[in-house]
């Protein structure tokens, strides 16, 4: 392990900033370019980063895989279920401005959550392909 | 020559396409087949966002009283068909991973041979 | 100077694709469609497309990379030499392409702002989007609420495709053996 020393050194500082420029892209898409699908796609890059310089078993006790999997479904889950809400709360099925006072606030609101729906399963999906596929034995 | 100007850059997509269209139909080795289809799949992009620009454009983001936005619609569109665009290729990789454990190789022609003969 | 750009990623993208159809070597191949995907997110930012360039750099450049070298950790290194040549798909890759060229002869010529596109249902969303929706990202306004619906449909994409490989790539047999040493 000694010639991995300074990527080992290099990736203990660098994780957390790549996932809190990840959580940045993914709250600030309104404003800039961002949005749900990149900001899970860095957060992903992230875990499979950590996965590569540390090692598969200790990326899987970071992130166990079923865990990862719940996160999957409860994104989707998010997502559905704000079109669900709008429709009980009276309007169209994913119309926003039903879910606040105003209608611009609703807009806000939605797009906030089913953003970090978006983010979610995105994000939780591309570390289980990469667990899956470097976790294949060699024939 | 107004011509060759404005439709320069389809030209080259299409050149783009066809590269990748071609590595997907006359190679043999199923993992070349599929950059082949990543290829081709970024250079349909290409086009579509080719298509969506307008000249003295700038970003669709609001910046301004007067400023001319290129279509955000392309954009959008695109977005989603990159996101999509990785998934199939995850899921074809698996299938590839999976054929090779079946039939000990990933060449077309062996692949047939193996069919052939079980 | 802006033209000038554009022309010189677009004639490394050349290179690269040719680069890619020539090469024998696996390895090469993949390394050089990631750098396929980071020149195609360089000429969206000159497009004025800053969302999809970082998607493209982020999902192309980065992940599917990384998925392509995993695949080929277990698979071989170098692609068969063919026997014969494939004359066939070189006349249907001409064949498509020349079509296409003459497809093109119709279109509105690049950055024409009257074209069509420009026409029906964008200046709607760009004029009401501020007013309507109060996000300062048009991009993010028509993907989240304009065409929410399709997003959801997206979402729906992904976690299908993580199934799918879940699925595929599971591994029942180690378990049966063990049922079996027991």
């Amino acid at each position: 392990m000694k010639e991995r020393i300074v990527l080992r050194v290099f990736a203990k500082p660098l994780i957390p900033l790549i996932l809190l420029f990840a959580l940045y892209v993914q709250f600030h898409g309104d404003y800039g370019p961002g949005g749900g699908f990149q900001a899970g796609v860095i957060f992903g890059a992230a875990l499979i980063f950590y996965a590569l310089v540390f090692g598969l078993e200790k990326a899987q006790k970071v992130a166990p895989p079923t865990f990862l999997q719940s996160l999957t479904a409860l994104g989707l889950l998010l997502y559905a279920g704000t079109g669900i809400a709008s429709l009980v709360l009276g309007g169209n099925f994913l119309d926003y401005s039903v879910l606040a006072d105003d209608a611009v606030h609703g807009q806000h609101l939605g797009i906030l959550l089913i953003e970090l729906g978006v983010g979610t399963t995105v994000a939780s999906v591309i570390v289980l392909i990469f667990f899956s596929f470097a976790g294949q034995k060699q024939t | 020559m107004n011509l060759i100007a404005g439709l320069f850059n389809y030209w080259v997509v299409i050149f783009l396409m066809m590269a990748g269209f071609y590595n997907v139909i006359a190679r043999g080795n199923l993992i070349k087949k599929l950059i082949g289809l990543n290829i081709f799949q970024t250079s349909v992009f290409l086009l579509y966002i080719s298509m969506g620009k307008k000249e003295g454009g700038t970003a669709p983001i609001v910046a301004g009283a007067d400023a001319v936005y290129s279509n955000p619609l392309p954009h959008v569109l695109i977005l989603t068909a990159i996101v999509v665009g990785v998934a199939t290729t995850a899921v074809g990789l698996a299938l590839v991973m999976r054929i090779k454990e079946a039939y000990g190789s990933i060449e077309e022609d062996e692949i047939h041979q193996r069919d052939g003969e079980a | 100077m802006i033209a000038l750009l554009d022309i010189l990623l677009l004639s490394f993208l050349v290179v690269v694709v040719v680069a890619v159809t020539r090469t024998r070597d696996l390895f090469a191949a993949i390394v050089l469609t990631g750098i396929y995907s980071l020149l195609s997110a360089s000429i969206f930012v000159v497009l004025d497309a800053v969302d999809v360039a970082f998607t493209e750099a982020a999902v192309g450049a980065g992940i599917s990379t990384v998925i392509f070298l995993g695949a080929l950790a277990l698979t071989s290194r170098s692609e068969k030499v063919s026997s014969h040549p494939s004359w066939g798909a070189l006349f249907t890759t001409l064949t498509t392409g020349a079509i296409l060229v003459y497809g093109t002869l119709d279109m509105p010529h690049y950055g024409d702002p009257a074209a069509p596109i420009h026409h029906h249902v964008a200046p709607r969303y760009i004029q009401d989007s501020p007013t309507e929706v109060g996000v300062p990202n048009m991009v993010t306004s028509v993907l989240a609420s304009y065409r929410g619906y399709d997003t959801l449909g997206e979402t729906a994409v992904i976690f299908t495709a993580g199934i799918s490989v879940l699925l595929l790539l599971r591994r029942p047999r180690q378990s049966a053996a063990k049922e079996e040493q027991q």
